[in-house]
């Protein structure tokens, strides 16, 4: 063997437009590529002059399937740059609602993305022919999300209901007693699910990732939270960009995510689960016990058990929240624009998600940055493909390609996301 | 392969600059995703699988807008392997929050984003699709709404319009029994010049409309400018509010053009 060439064109089963390239020579890899041609949004441009008040609806416009991140961060940067701290009952609503996107999100990768890999399977339709009853409970999980989501947000997608301080309407007690009958349900889903998954066959895989993650005093972060890198060194939100730095690397045109002067750490569900075991409900660490897991997993194509471990998570504080909620007495406190710059980070299914706006004295966002998840990862991904294909380059290229693309794909990777930070290879076709 | 396999119409589903939200619309659709799947061979879907079956397609929803040189020859492609071509959601039918662009200097843009601005391929306008290849119907929504795309995926199916009003948002609050925000709140609403669809979603939650559903058939902006002037609005508000998801939609670019030259 001399040459040898693995070209993925359009990765299928991913959030976005995203082709991979990996060259070998002589048995060592040469190149390697994971090429994103998504087309470029704009949106930190965009934002600019825009009211202090509209990037939650705007940016939740980067990701169809994770809107609610979007307005998250960005309603906590903004009332950070305003001196106000949204608490009660209205964060708990806030909570409410991300666990929705949670359950809804995982589940989508967990079944119609991920869980095909193993089973063989080019899609989570066609696995359903064969496994019709794992599919409905797919489906029963996801609408549970989705119903929690369009309850609290007006609809699944883009919600309408999210604003600074708050929400335009908080829902009433009774209107949340339907979603808990539909939560405790999905809660058993989510149970099955993770020893359903936990017995797929998974390549003998182990990384040296070095985590990012939120971590909070009493929950497993995902509204909000001290970045937690895991070696056990802690900033607060505040000085992100002086810790997460964009470099330009000498050997291609990449800008590459590097923390405290390192690339290549790793965010979402193995950083959350590897840094905040301790902060899981008591029933998904029992859950994540009984499938078999340590306190931290190393195994990337294990994601798909962490993912259903946080849906039993989600399902269960989102259960806790509705049985302890009172209504607030004003959908929303008032955040008057005050001039400045704020910060703001929350877990994303994918990954810590970081929004830093400056607002102006008339009230409008001088400028705007966004760190998505997946362009932290992006160096990570191209690390876990080198160390998992270096070894194997003598598979024949179409079981190869296959693993490569599987690798990427454990990381659920938000292209659409992530595109206008990503980098960005026009001559990927 | 059997030949009730064979028989089923092709759905492909395709991707341009978009957030992926509309296409997720049909993943959402969790009581009607798997007969749907045996009702039609979804034979090609990026999102959701990896099997590519080969064109010509029934039917291809079309999500997100013409950015790059690429996606405008790519979409050509589209439509040549497509008997029926929908689009689906406002960057599809309207450019989406990335013809905000149009208004600014685009090589600007990239600069703001990028280190190296000069390896980024791009248009200076975000075209809806129809502005590049002939469309046979366009599903307007930010998101689009789950029950409309199921409306106009089972019409084509059968072969007849889909029945999608251009009313305004209006007639939806009033048949949901929402009071008017407008007129009982003194909240500012896009409802009376946008079109129906979402069901009166803002309204519900004591929000005013924001228009993501683009302009309805016959709108009097202008009317509503001066009602919206006397709730408060500057011109710069005015100019932002329709300057959001579907913002070169004829009757939203001149009201906000009337509201610019006032400012």
């Amino acid at each position: 063997m001399t040459h040898k060439t693995v070209r993925l064109g359009g990765l299928s089963r991913v959030e976005g437009e995203a082709a991979l390239l990996v060259r070998a020579h002589d048995g060592r890899i040469t190149d390697l590529q994971l090429n994103i041609y998504e087309p470029p949004r704009f949106f930190e441009a965009l934002l600019r002059g825009r009211s202090y008040d509209e990037p939650p609806d705007i940016t939740a416009r980067i990701c169809g399937i994770c809107p609610v991140a979007y307005q998250m961060s960005a309603c906590q940067a903004i009332e950070a740059a305003c001196g106000v701290d949204v608490s009660g009952p209205l964060r708990d609503l806030r909570l409410l609602l991300y666990y929705g996107e949670w359950i809804e999100s995982h589940t989508l990768h967990v079944f119609l993305l991920h869980a095909p890999d193993f089973l063989g399977y080019d899609s989570g339709m066609a696995m359903a022919v064969h496994h019709r009853d794992h599919m409905e409970r797919a489906l029963a999980l996801k609408k549970a999300g989705n119903e929690l989501v369009a309850t609290l947000g007006g609809r699944a997608i883009h919600p309408v209901n999210v604003r600074l301080g708050g929400f335009y309407r908080v829902p009433r007690r009774q209107e949340l007693a339907p979603l808990a009958e539909q939560l405790r349900r999905a809660r058993e889903h989510a149970i099955t699910t993770a020893a359903w998954v936990a017995g797929f066959d998974f390549p003998d895989v182990q990384h040296d990732y070095r985590f990012l993650a939120l971590r909070h005093p009493d929950e497993y972060a995902i509204l909000s939270g001290t970045p937690t890198v895991s070696e056990g060194s802690t900033f607060p939100v505040q000085q992100w960009p002086a810790h997460v730095v964009e470099e330009q690397v000498p050997y291609s045109t990449a800008v590459h995510a590097r923390l405290d002067g390192a690339g290549g750490y790793l965010v979402g569900a193995l950083a959350r689960y590897a840094i905040n075991f301790d902060r899981l409900s008591p029933l998904a660490r029992a859950v994540a016990r009984d499938a078999g897991l340590e306190d931290v997993c190393r195994n990337p194509f294990q994601s798909i058990v962490v993912r259903a471990v946080e849906i039993v998570h989600a399902c269960d504080e989102a259960l806790r929240v509705i049985d302890a909620y009172t209504e607030p007495d004003t959908p929303a406190v008032p955040v008057e624009p005050v001039a400045g710059t704020g910060h703001g980070a929350s877990e994303a299914p994918r990954g810590t998600l970081y929004h830093r706006y400056r607002i102006d004295e008339n009230g409008l966002i001088a400028d705007a940055d966004i760190v998505p998840p997946t362009a932290q990862n992006q160096a990570r991904i191209e690390m876990d493909l080198h160390e998992l294909i270096a070894p194997r380059l003598d598979l024949p290229q179409a079981e190869l390609a296959r693993l490569c693309e599987r690798a990427v794909r454990n990381h659920d990777p938000c292209i659409s996301c992530s595109a206008h930070f990503l980098d960005l290879n026009i001559d990927a076709r | 392969m059997s030949a009730a396999e064979k028989s089923r119409p092709k759905l492909a589903v395709w991707k341009f600059a978009s957030c992926d939200g509309c296409q997720l619309t049909l993943l959402d659709c969790e009581d009607e995703l798997l007969p749907l799947a045996s009702t039609v061979e979804i034979a090609y879907f990026l999102e959701a699988s990896s099997a590519i079956g080969p064109g010509p397609y029934d039917l291809s929803l079309v999500e997100g807008s013409i950015t790059t040189p690429q996606d405008a020859e790519r979409i050509r492609h589209v439509r040549r392997v497509s008997r029926r071509l929908v689009t689906i959601g406002a960057c599809a039918t309207a450019g989406g929050i990335q013809a905000l662009r149009d208004f600014a200097d685009v090589r600007e843009f990239a600069a703001v984003v990028y280190a190296r601005p000069d390896y980024i391929a791009t248009l200076e306008r975000s075209k809806p699709i129809s502005a590049h290849v002939p469309v046979d119907f366009e599903l307007r929504g930010c998101p689009i709404d789950k029950r409309q795309l199921l409306e106009v995926i089972t019409a084509f199916l059968a072969g007849r319009r889909p029945v999608v009003p251009g009313h305004s948002v209006c007639v939806e609050c009033k048949a949901r029994g929402n009071i008017c925000v407008l007129v009982a709140h003194g909240t500012p609403c896009l409802g009376p010049v946008t079109q129906a669809g979402c069901g009166a979603l803002c309204p519900a939650f004591n929000r005013g409309c924001y228009g993501c559903f683009g302009p309805t058939e016959t709108p009097n902006t202008r009317a509503l400018n001066a009602q919206l002037r006397r709730l408060g609005m500057s011109d710069p508000d005015l100019v932002r509010v329709y300057r959001t998801f579907n913002a070169t939609e004829e009757p939203f670019l001149q009201a906000s053009e009337e509201a610019e030259g006032d400012a």
